[in-house]
This record gives structure tokens, sequence and C-alpha cells, in this order.
């Protein structure tokens, strides 16, 4: 059983982690105990799609895929009866670094993610939906599959569901092994059997999308959110959270932090409480130097920066950075930033698919700056080309990935400039390049190396 | 011709029944998946053989082939571990995971032990940041890994 299944306890209303977690809580079974499934009867049975669209907007639900981009607004732009196919697709392709909270929905509430899809298909006169989950996910696929035959045999999924005349048919899709395919347009391409390139807008792919047709990306957990919605309402779904940021968002918390884990936090908590209460603050008692807090595409913040700040969108905004995919990373005192920059820049120049030249080139153009500055090798005007990289960068690339890239660079140099400016000069880290607070292999490795070093030693003597 | 593919093709024939018509393209990652599970990479062979069976260009296949990380066109090692060092597991310990593995095994990220039983690869965010460090053993997550329980994996896999 996966570590992620831990239900860490923390106030306020809770759409997910309100069930304590079993070998068999995922189940059809279980999921319909708890109230499964009705609102999926309620729609097919009771709403006309336009309706379900409506509501879904009067819910104000932002996107939980990275964007915040408002959900119903998106459905809206489908048109209904146009005489060709419009497909939904559940982006379940979680690969934004220091994301995992769609994993925890996957392995957990398969069916109400499911739920959610076959929902948004009746709204959004879909026969066929897709879920797009990544190559290496193995329990949430394995979890997913049997929710979809589970879901097939009970009438749920197929032909003629629960007898109304509605029928949808779902397709699990495996990626195999790309970070860009989580972009939408990417993701489109890769399930019609490409190599996943984004493309430029417009057209919208809801007006082209999939094959050419209509097609709305919805992440997991905004899927998963429309049970909820339809279940009790837009009204008292906007009960929860702050007015510009209903509902919760599932958190997922790592790094240097007390208490890793997925977190269901209400719009409006407060950051410092998540992170010095909840999450138990850093480890070993450490202090907290700053924190990523949407996945590495997101801007970092200072401790000081997210003093007196809520966790819902706007607040974020205004706080300088953004909530992003809710992948939160607390980094401690005495990191090494500039070792920190590396490993992300590694990540994207590895990502980069290639097809914009300032992407291309610049991701491959920075990452080898970072390395011979972390060599020691770093040059006097190295700070200002990286920000010249990642300038260049800005809105002139397809996908926002070569963005983020630049944002996540400079940010780092905004906050942290001195240390770029100490390891040029001085040929080293202002802190060792240390990037952990506890390593469970450093001194394994050291009796290692000891070893062998030993083994020269005696060899060496013998000979 | 693959003999491989032509066993596969009752079960991709099975597949087609929940997508729309017209989505044959789409069968190619899931027929390539499907193939790697079974032959451990993608031989020329199938890729000729998926070519007639699909009726796609050659040049899309390689194309999809090349282009995610998840496919190999040569046999790896019995046992792919392949351990994540994106930020959230560089903060708890992957760069010593890696060297760890190195010295145990004799060899250095993207090498094959020269008994075929390991390979070691480097990979970005397998989305299991909270219990970092971790690798894959082949489909499996291990997470919140130590020497201990890193030992006990080599052992079982070396067997
Ligand atoms: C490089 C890149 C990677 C992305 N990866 C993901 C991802 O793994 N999961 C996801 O839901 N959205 C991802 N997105 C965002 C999607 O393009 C899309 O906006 C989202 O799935 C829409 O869902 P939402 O409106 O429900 O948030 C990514 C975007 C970019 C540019
Ligand atoms: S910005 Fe980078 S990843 Fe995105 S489409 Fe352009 S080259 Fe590809
Ligand atoms: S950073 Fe290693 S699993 Fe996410």
């Amino acid at each position: 059983m996966s570590d992620t299944t831990t239900t860490p306890a923390l106030s306020g209303t809770k759409f997910f982690m309100n069930f304590p977690v079993t070998e068999t809580s995922h189940s059809l079974e279980a999921y319909r105990a708890r109230g499964g499934y009705q609102a999926l009867e309620k729609v097919v049975r009771s709403m006309q799609p336009t309706e379900v669209t409506k509501e879904v907007s009067a819910s104000g639900i932002l996107g939980h895929g990275g964007a915040a981009f408002p959900a119903g607004r998106k459905w809206g732009v489908v048109k209904l009866g146009d005489n060709q196919p419009h497909y939904v697709c559940m982006n379940a392709d979680e690969g934004e670094p220091g994301t995992f909270k769609d994993r925890w929905l996957l392995e957990n509430v398969p069916h109400m993610c499911l739920e959610g899809l076959i929902i948004a298909s009746f709204a959004l006169e879909g026969r066929h939906a897709f879920i797009y989950i990544r190559g290496e996910f193995d329990l949430p696929y394995r979890r997913m599959a049997a929710a979809i035959e589970e879901a097939y045999a009970a009438g749920l999924l197929g032909e003629n569901i629960l007898g109304t005349g509605f029928s949808c048919d779902v397709v699990l899709y495996r990626g195999a092994g790309s970070y860009v395919c989580g972009e939408a347009s990417a993701m489109l391409a890769s399930l019609e059997g490409k190599k996943g390139w984004p493309r430029n807008r417009p057209p919208r792919l809801t007006v082209k999308g999939l094959y050419q047709r209509p097609t709305v990306v919805n992440n997991v957990e905004t899927l998963a959110n429309v049970p909820v919605i339809i279940g009790q309402g837009a009204a008292e779904f906007r009960k929860v959270g702050v007015a510009k940021s209903p509902g919760t968002q599932m958190i997922s918390i790592s790094g240097h932090i007390a208490k890793p884990g997925v977190y269901e936090v209400e719009y409006g908590y407060s950051w410092e409480k998540f992170i010095y209460e909840d999450c138990g603050g850093m480890q070993g008692g450490k202090a907290l130097k700053c924190i990523i807090p949407g996945g590495v595409s997101t801007k970092i913040l200072s401790a000081d920066e997210i003093k007196g700040v809520t966790l819902d969108h706007l607040t974020a905004v205004a706080a300088g950075s953004q909530l992003g995919s809710g992948g939160m990373m607390a980094v401690a005192e005495g990191t090494c930033m500039v070792r920190l920059l590396q490993v992300i820049q590694r990540f994207y120049h590895h990502e980069s698919c290639g097809q914009c030249t300032p992407c291309r080139e610049g991701m491959g153009w920075m990452d080898r700056v970072i390395n011979r500055i972390v060599r020691g090798e770093g040059r006097p005007d190295d700070i200002d080309r990286l920000y010249h990289i990642s300038n260049a960068n800005d809105g002139t690339t397809i996908c926002s990935l070569g963005d983020s890239a630049g944002y996540a660079a400079t940010a780092i140099m905004d906050h942290y400039r001195e240390e770029f400016e100490y390891y040029i000069k001085n040929g080293r880290s202002m802190y060792d390049g240390c990037l952990t607070v506890e390593d469970p292999f450093a001194g394994a490795v050291a009796a290692l190396r000891g070893a062998t070093a030993n083994a020269t030693a005696t060899a060496g003597a013998v000979a | 011709m693959s003999e491989l593919v032509q066993r596969l093709i009752p079960e991709f024939e099975r597949w087609k029944e929940r997508y729309p018509a017209g989505f044959e393209g789409s069968l190619t990652i899931p027929c390539f998946r499907r193939i790697q599970e079974e032959r451990g990479y993608v031989a020329d062979d199938d890729v000729d053989a998926l070519q007639a069976y699909l009726g796609i260009a050659r040049t899309q296949l390689d194309e999809v082939l090349g282009f995610y990380t998840q496919f190999t066109r040569k046999p790896l090692g019995k046992t792919h571990l392949q351990v994540c060092h994106n930020v959230s597991c560089s903060l708890r310990g992957a760069a010593n995971l890696v060297t760890y593995l190195s010295c145990k095994l004799g060899i250095q990220p993207g090498q094959t032990t020269p008994d075929g039983k390991f390979t070691l690869s480097t990979v970005e965010c397998l989305a299991s940041c909270g219990t970092a460090p971790m690798m894959m053993v082949n489909d499996a997550y291990h997470e919140n890994l130590t020497p201990a329980t890193v030992d006990a994996l080599l052992a079982e896999h070396s067997a």
C-alpha cells in the first residue's frame, strides 16, 4: 500500500479526504456507501447538459492543473448540438515536479474522478472520454482500470447508462514518459499516437482538439470536484473556501518538511499555520528558507513572503507567485540555491520538446552555464547571462515550459543573488553545495568510499 | 515478420471496442507499450509489423519511439532501477542514493552491469516526492529508501 494514503488531520471542509482509507475504500461498493454516483444519477435523470455546465460555472471552480482557469468557462465554449463528436480528456499525467496529489485521488477515489468525467461527458455531449495517465504510474493505473471495469459492470458506463439512453465509453490511455505531454495540446497529440508536441492557439482545443474535434481537457482534481458541485449544488460549494477561490485544494508537500504528504486544504487557510503546525515545520527543527508554492514552474517565495498570506489563488499572486498545481516544496535554511537551480534547470533541459528555438537553445545554454558555475568555473557575467536567456524565453514560446523555466531561474536569482555571486567569485558554494537536511545515504556512501580508498591504499602497499 | 506482434494482434483488436471509429493511430503508444512489456524492448521487426497492422507512416512510429523516454530499442538489464533526481528527491538525498547504487553495482547511470542483471537510470519527478528518496524497480515504486531497503532490493533482484 502506498504511503500517500495516510490522511493527515487538518481543520476545514474536506471533499476528498473525509473517510478512513482502508484496503477496500477505493471500491465501487465503498464509494457508493459514501453517496457516490448519486450526482451522476441526478444528472442523467433530471438535468439538461447546459444546466450541468451552468452549475459548474456558478460554482466558480478554478482548474487544478496549474493555470487556475475557470472550468465552467472552458466547458461553455463547446457548442452543443453541432453534429460532431466532442471529447473530454482527464489529465492524469501528473508530472510537475513536487506534485503528487492526483496520484492520491486516482489511488483512493478513482470512482469520484470517473464520476466527474462521465458527468462532464454528459454536459459536453461526449460519447467517448479519455483518461491520459502517466506511463510510470502503476497502482494509480491499476486502481483506475479496476474502477472503469466496475463501472461498466454496474451500468454506469457503456451503452444506455442507468437506462437513460445516455451512452459513454472511457478509454484509459497510458503515456510513455514525457513531462510536456501534461500540456493539454501535447496530450492530445500523444493521444493521437504522435510525439507530444504542444501546438499554438488559436484554434482553442475546445474548438479543434482531439482529431480536430472540440475537446475539453481537465485535471483529475478538477473533474473529481464535479460530483461535489452537482451533488450539493453550486451555492453550497461556494460556502467552502473564499469568494475568488471556492472549494478546497489538494496540496502535496515535500522537501525539507517534517510531515510530507497530501493535505486537503480549504482555500483561505493560513499558509504559516499549514507549514509550521499542520506539517510540523522543517526537518530537524531547521528554519524555513523558502517555498516553491505549486510545482517547480512557480516562483519561489521566501519565508518572510508567506507571512500573513493565505492559501488561495489571488493572495498567492499578490504575494508574487501562484498556487499552481499544489505541489509545494519546502527548502530549509542552509540549502545551496545554486545547486537547487541546477537540478531545476537540468529538468527543463531534459523535458524541452525542442520545437521552439528559444526554449530548445535556451534550456541547453542555461544548463551549461549553471553547470560551469557549480564546477567552480563560473564567469563574472554569468548571472546576467542567465537573466538574458530567461527573458528571451518570456512569451516567445508555444507552451509555457520555456517561460516557466525562465521564471523559476529569475525568481531564485532575484532572491539569492549573493549566493550566485559568491559561488562565481570563490569557485565554491556558500553552503558547501548542501541540498539535504537529513541524508539517509550519506553515511553509507562515505563508508563505501572509505572502503575503496582503504583497498587502494592496501593494494598500493602490497605492490 | 514479428511473431510477437502477430500473437498480440487479437488483443489489440479487442482494445478497439472502446475507441471511436478512425482512432487507429491512437493505438500506436499502447501497442508499443504492450510489445515492450513482452520483449523488454521494441525490435525493428516489431516496428515493421506494427506499420503494416496500423497503416501508419514509419517516420511517425520512429518519432514516437524516439520521443518517449519509456521506450527502448535495445534490451536493458533484467532489473531496471530508475532513480528520481528531481527537486524533492534531491532535497532528501537522491544524489547519494545514485552514488550508493553506482558503487554497489559498479556502473554509472545509463549503464548496464556486465552480467546483464541491472540497468541504472536517473529520471525526473515520478510524483512520489513526499516519500523521497525513491526509485522504480521495474514497474514498482519503492519509496522512503534507506541503505537497508536498497540492499534488500538488490539482493532480491540479484537472485
Ligand atoms: C509543460 C506543461 C505541463 C503540464 N502538466 C500538467 C499535468 O501534469 N497535469 C495537469 O493537469 N495539467 C498540466 N498542465 C496544464 C494543462 O496544459 C492544462 O492546462 C490542464 O490540464 C487543464 O486542466 P484544468 O483546467 O482542470 O486545470 C501542464 C502544462 C504545461 C505547459
Ligand atoms: S516552449 Fe519548449 S517545451 Fe514548449 S513547445 Fe516550445 S520547445 Fe516545446
Ligand atoms: S521529485 Fe522525486 S518523485 Fe517528485
